[in-house]
């Protein structure tokens, strides 16, 4: 079970070069976000609600349109394409999910087979006729996450846990040269999503992809990643490594300290 | 000063001062009387007694009819639904541009806004008498009915699991398939099933205007005065039309 990269280099996948997003003219979610996002590891980015994290991450998958500035994968600018060059780039990222975004009323194989969407023939995917390698690397990836005997059943029959396990098996199916993962843990409770992280970081690590996660969960962020990144109102205000965050560092990214 | 904890509802209640009005208005101007009331009950009585008993004589024109409208019935809810697929996909805001989003549903009212009986009439002058007329109309009345339904119900989807599909790079085809179809699949079919029991109705009654079906024999056999007979063509819709209610009953629990 071996995702592909596209790109075997040590230099960055991603670099985000003065990235807006305004959803009403005049009030920026993002305020110019310049990033480079290395080919390895986990890079949190963590920041109050509502400061533009979800925003960020789904203009790279252009789930959102961004209002200016590149998105660079390889030398391709994400930002600039449209349709099927946008969908083969889309294939190329994977997505998990704060609420899992599971089909429900799809079975748990049939949602990790969804991850091949972008590569098989429409009518293999309407007739559930995919490639063997295809049915045999879903099988690998359900074991891996340790649901070896859930491939039929509905999603919706799962628990959160299980569900963002079938997410991530979902995503690691498009053979992504990233991933992006939204809060993955924030509808989960202490202990599954310490296990759900586990689980991300190590079957990431294994197929060598890179990962860019939002999170709440500051705890988290330092134990799994390599690299934090701190939002506030639309900008970055800290970037470093988990031992440099500092609670100096929180208060600004977070206001206040009385929670601290 | 003492507070009142259930002020008065002064629009509820003019309102409805203003709706009894106009009933008992609309009664005096129709000459709805308690005496006229008795006099049509009386003839109801006569016209009664000679519907029994039923006669089923001409079963062979009765089959004849019931089987036409059943075809009717049958073929414009086929019809209808292929139709209403694209047509409902394309009304439903979530998913359709709003260019064509708006044309979509102002076509689907005008399809409702006529009542199918109005529009067998329309399409009995336009295509000659007979049960094509039938089924054209029924057809307009299922595409008002049911594409209206499906957008709807793909309005009422959750995005968020479109959106999933959508990240993983699939077609606008493939998220069609795998983000929308599951989730109003199932109500999909309930949706078809009760327009064919709305159209099995509906088809009983079109041939009263020329366009095909038992309807026509019902009123051939209104104005002959075979009370019998007309007796026997209604125990013969409304058994058909139990039949159907039972059946798809049963067609829908299972899909729950």
């Amino acid at each position: 079970m071996s995702a592909t990269p596209i790109l075997k280099s040590s230099g960055p996948i991603l670099r985000i070069e003065g990235l807006e997003k305004s959803y009403t003219p005049g009030k920026p979610v993002l305020r110019g976000i310049n990033l480079e996002i290395g080919a390895q590891g986990i890079t949190a980015i963590i920041g109050p609600s509502g400061t533009g994290k979800s925003t960020l991450l789904r203009c790279i998958n252009r789930l959102v349109e961004p209002t200016a500035g590149a998105i660079l994968m390889g030398e391709e600018d994400l930002a600039k394409l449209r349709g099927a060059a946008l969908r083969q780039a889309r294939r190329r990222i994977g997505m998990v999910f704060q609420e899992y975004n599971l089909v429900e009323r799809l079975t748990v194989m049939e949602n990790v087979l969804t991850g091949r969407l972008g590569y098989v023939p429409l009518w293999r995917a309407w007739l559930r006729k995919y490639p063997q390698d295809d049915i045999d690397r879903a099988f690998a990836l359900l074991d891996a996450v340790g649901l070896p005997e859930q491939a039929t059943r509905r999603a919706d029959a799962l628990s959160g846990g299980q569900r963002q396990r079938v997410g991530i098996a979902r995503a690691l199916m498009q053979s992504p040269a990233l991933l992006l993962a939204d809060e993955p843990t924030s509808s989960l409770d202490p202990k599954t999503a310490v296990e759900v992280m586990e689980l991300m970081a190590r079957l990431t690590g294994e197929a060598g992809v890179p990962v860019i996660v939002n999170i709440h969960n500051v705890d988290l962020a330092k134990r799994f990643a390599i690299r934090i990144i701190g939002m506030t109102g639309g900008a970055v205000v800290f970037d470093g490594p988990p031992e440099a965050l500092e609670s100096h560092h929180l208060r600004e990214i977070y206001g206040g300290e009385d929670w601290l | 000063m003492t507070r009142n904890p259930f002020p008065a509802n002064w629009p509820l209640r003019i309102g409805g001062l203003i709706g009894l009005t106009y009933i008992i208005y609309a009664s005096a101007q129709l000459g709805i009387t308690g005496e006229r009331l008795l006099h049509g009950f009386g003839e109801a009585q006569r016209f009664l007694a000679r519907m029994f008993p039923p006669n089923f004589e001409r079963w062979g024109l009765l089959v004849e009819g019931m089987l036409e409208s059943l075809q009717i019935a049958v073929l414009s809810t086929a019809i209808g639904i292929v139709l209403s697929l694209p047509l409902g996909l394309m009304a439903a805001r979530n998913l359709s541009p709003v260019w064509l989003a708006a044309p979509t549903r102002g076509f689907i009212a005008v399809c409702r806004s006529l009542h199918y009986v109005i529009v067998a009439i329309i399409f009995v002058k336009a295509l000659g008498f007979g049960a094509l007329a039938g089924v054209a109309a029924l057809t307009v009345a299922s595409i008002g009915f049911i594409a209206k339904l499906f957008a709807e119900a793909i309005e009422e989807i959750s995005m968020k699991q479109v959106e999933a599909v959508r990240a993983s790079g699939a077609s606008p085809a493939g998220v069609l398939i795998y983000g929308v179809v599951p989730q109003v699949a199932s109500r999909f079919i309930g949706f078809c099933i009760y327009l064919l029991d709305s159209n099995l109705r509906n088809s009983t009654l079109v041939g009263i205007v020329g366009a095909g079906g038992i309807g026509g024999t019902l009123f051939a056999a209104f104005k002959r005065f075979d009370y019998d007979f007309v007796c026997a063509i209604l125990i013969a819709i409304i058994a058909l039309i139990f039949l159907a209610e039972v059946i798809s009953g049963r067609i829908r629990a299972a899909l729950r």
